[in-house]
């Protein structure tokens, strides 16, 4: 059903509507999470901790617009009288209304003799946004910030600026380095003569079905003897390994259906293969090696398993130093919610970048083990 | 294969030092750069970029050496030995991280907690019997059931209603928007949104909101039991869904406009379109994304493990693999189980890799 069925086609304005409006339901259903992550990494800790993040959009609300200071003459213990409604001690603790917009509440003890004076008022228009959850969550040394009540805390940052410094430098070899062996052996595969060439690579093809954690134990063993546990090499090294099924197989498909008078007028003119890999393959296969560098960038920038397992707390990438934050802060939403976009901004930006790229490489991926 | 008569001969002596030049430079930045990244702990940003072109750089280099070694050998040699040099480092890595393993998996799975010990089919017994792994097996199958269906069902109504939409891309694209989002960030995301502060507070997660907007309670919805399993897997369609939309959307404008024309001149209602062409047409897409959800749904892990870390009656098997590994240290169960994950898998994969070969979606 192209745009050409729908020319065609008288529509429906009332089913068009009825399309529309639901697809717009979805939309704020998906995107809502996000925004809500993406406003709270924004507010004030203070704020973060007595209200939902909905209430910075505007709105009818309460809003503190004054205190009244109680005659030290009057007497908790009997009904007390203010604005001309009575109440008791415990009816003004729990708050009494004067009139339908305008509130008084006790604060504190019957010693305090202070009444909050809050109205309800159109609020929101000024939401008190800052910078401080990224600031704080990017710093390593001691932090400090608001809680609900207005008390300062003091904190041991969660150093996220070595965190993306240690994502990328996980993130891009580990995903050029896949392509490049990957390519090769590609080429290898679709066009050099060798003997067992077809049963190889059904074999390599047949390890797609190896689920990640059969794995993880033996590496990791292997790992502990070499000395390796905690290094950017080993993160390579492991997801090049577990890519490589992928990679192989992809770009087979890719390069292997290049014509092959490209290559043969290549080796007439002397070229070796190295030369013609490097200088011809490569180029024209830039759009499978995109598809896959996307694929596999996102798979491991957000991968949390691998990095949890062979990097440990050294090197700890963002992945999971979010995930150590949810585990030890997990309250802590200034700092989780900025954490979790400074994760997110990255593949996003890939993503809404290179969109078309990466569609191409899903349908093409989906089969991963 | 190449032509040698053709390129002009250079000089041995002079082709001898540049190998020898290239070999030494080679070993120099391999070894150097590995003992300088152990080392070097002074600035991290000089570290990550360093890092970065050195293992790029690295492995461009140990292709191009292996490769000017391999072209110093006769015609005969070189037939066989460039395959080797081509295919072989990624054939090595792949013994060595997934072949390898496998084996020594299944060898780790007949042995006891420290693998000193044969057991036999103990840990097998202990996968299938214990209290905790058949709760995981309940709640695995939650997750294939609902979460495989809630996936798929949702991404083909998003794909055929954008369809006929003049923003599609826009919606398309904010539905398609999780998938960039780590499960780790997602899990960040959705706690937020089941956030719990106690009795008589401000709510400041949304779904306690929402309930007590109409008048509930608010709950701790994530140890709420019975409850947990399916706000986890919401998380999961959350995320996924873009996934099976963008597939299905893809196969769904791939059916001829004039078969669908042709039977609405016919008088067929949108429904009976529906069901009798969009659904058969499409059928090789639907299987492959229903069975790449489900094998999704059987390794899940990250979700789990950020959100409950198993608790509350939430555990599945991979966050069991990793507790008995990681926390109680039973190599023995935590092989078992692995290979249990894998024997699970092996024939939808299959099936999948089957629909996937006729399919040729990769052009």
């Amino acid at each position: 059903m192209s745009k050409k069925a729908q020319e065609g086609r008288k529509p429906n304005p009332l089913a068009t509507l009825i399309v529309t409006l639901i697809l717009v339901a979805i939309a704020v259903v998906w995107t809502v999470p996000t925004l809500g992550v993406l406003v709270t990494s924004f507010r004030d800790s203070k704020d973060i901790f007595s209200s939902g993040w909905w209430t910075v959009l505007p709105h009818q609300g309460w809003t503190k617009t004054g205190e009244i200071e109680l005659d030290a003459a009057v007497d908790p213990d009997q009904p007390i009288t203010i604005e001309g409604k009575t109440a008791d001690f415990a009816a003004w603790r729990a708050g009494v209304s004067v009139t339908p917009d305008r509130q008084l509440k006790w604060v504190g003890n019957k010693r305090t003799r202070t009444i909050e004076v809050s109205e309800r008022r159109w609020v929101g228009f000024g939401a008190n946004l800052t910078m401080d959850n990224y600031k704080n969550v990017l710093s390593a040394g001691e932090i400090k910030y608001k809680d609900g009540q207005g008390q300062e805390i003091s904190r041991q940052g969660n150093n996220f600026t070595d965190a993306v410094l240690n994502s990328l430098a996980v993130a891009i070899p580990a995903t050029l380095i896949p392509i490049l062996i990957a390519a090769f052996a590609a080429f290898a595969f679709a066009w050099m003569e060798f003997p067992g060439r077809k049963t190889v690579f059904i074999l390599v093809v047949g390890l797609l079905v190896v689920p990640l954690q059969i794995a993880l134990i033996p590496i990791l063993q292997d790992f502990t003897k070499l000395d390796l546990n905690g290094t950017y090499l080993a993160m390579w090294l492991a997801h090049t390994g577990f890519g490589l099924p992928l990679a192989i197989y992809l770009l087979f498909n890719y390069i292997g259906g290049l014509p092959r008078d490209i290559l043969e007028s290549a080796y007439i003119d002397g070229a070796t293969p190295f030369t013609t890999f490097v200088r011809l393959i490569l180029p024209l296969a830039v759009p499978a090696l995109a598809s896959f560098a996307i694929f596999q960038f996102l798979w491991v920038w957000n991968d949390y398993l691998v990095a949890l397992i062979f990097l440990g707390d050294r090197n700890r990438v963002v992945t999971s130093a979010l995930a150590a934050m949810v585990g030890e802060k997990g309250q802590d939403w200034h700092l989780l919610t900025s954490g979790a976009f400074l994760s997110m901004i990255l593949p996003l930006v890939v993503f809404f970048s290179l969109q078309r790229f990466f569609v191409r490489g899903l349908m093409a991926g989906s089969v991963k083990g | 294969m190449s032509s040698p008569q053709l390129v002009i001969p250079e000089n041995p002596v002079w082709k001898a030092v540049k190998l020898i030049v290239l070999l030494a430079v080679t070993v120099v930045i391999l070894g150097g750069g590995f003992v300088f990244l152990k080392e070097y702990k002074d600035s991290k940003i000089i570290l990550t970029v360093f890092a970065v072109f050195w293992g790029v750089g690295s492995t461009g280099l140990l292709y191009t050496v292996l490769n000017a070694l391999g072209e110093t050998f006769s015609r005969k040699v070189r037939a066989w030995l460039l395959p080797l040099i081509f295919a072989g480092p990624a054939l090595v890595l792949l013994f060595w991280f997934l072949v390898l393993p496998t084996l020594r998996t299944f060898g780790l799975s007949f042995l006891d907690e420290t693998s000193t010990r044969f057991v036999g089919l103990e840990n097998y017994l202990y996968a299938f019997t214990n209290p905790t792994m058949l709760e995981s097996f309940g709640n695995n199958l939650l997750w294939l059931v609902f979460g495989t269906s809630g996936t798929v069902i949702l991404g083909l109504i998003i794909a055929v209603l954008a369809d006929r939409s003049r923003w599609e891309s826009a919606f398309k694209a904010l539905v398609f928007m999780p998938m960039a989002i780590s499960f780790v960030g997602a899990g960040v995301i959705w706690k937020f949104i089941y956030a719990y502060k106690g009795e008589g507070v401000a709510d400041i997660g949304l779904l306690n909101a929402i309930v007590v907007a109409f008048g509930g309670q608010p709950q701790a919805w994530l140890q709420l039991a019975g409850w947990n399993n399916f706000l986890l897997i919401i998380i999961m369609v959350w995320l996924q869904t873009g996934y099976a939309m963008v597939i299905l959307s893809a196969a769904i404008k791939g059916i001829p406009s004039e078969q669908i024309e042709a039977s609405r001149v016919d008088g067929a209602t949108e429904f009976q379109i529906f069901f009798r062409i969009i659904i058969p047409s499409i059928m090789g897409s639907l299987i492959t994304v229903t069975t790449t959800v489900l094998i999704f749904s059987l390794k899940l892990f990250d979700i789990v493990r950020v959100m409950t870390g198993g608790n509350f009656g939430t555990n599945v098997v991979a966050n069991q693999f990793y507790i008995e590994q990681f926390t109680f240290g039973s190599t023995g169960h935590a092989s078992a189980i692995a290979i249990v994950l894998l024997i699970a898998i092996v024939p939808v994969l299959i099936y999948n890799l089957r629909q996937f070969a006729e399919r040729k979606a990769f052009k």
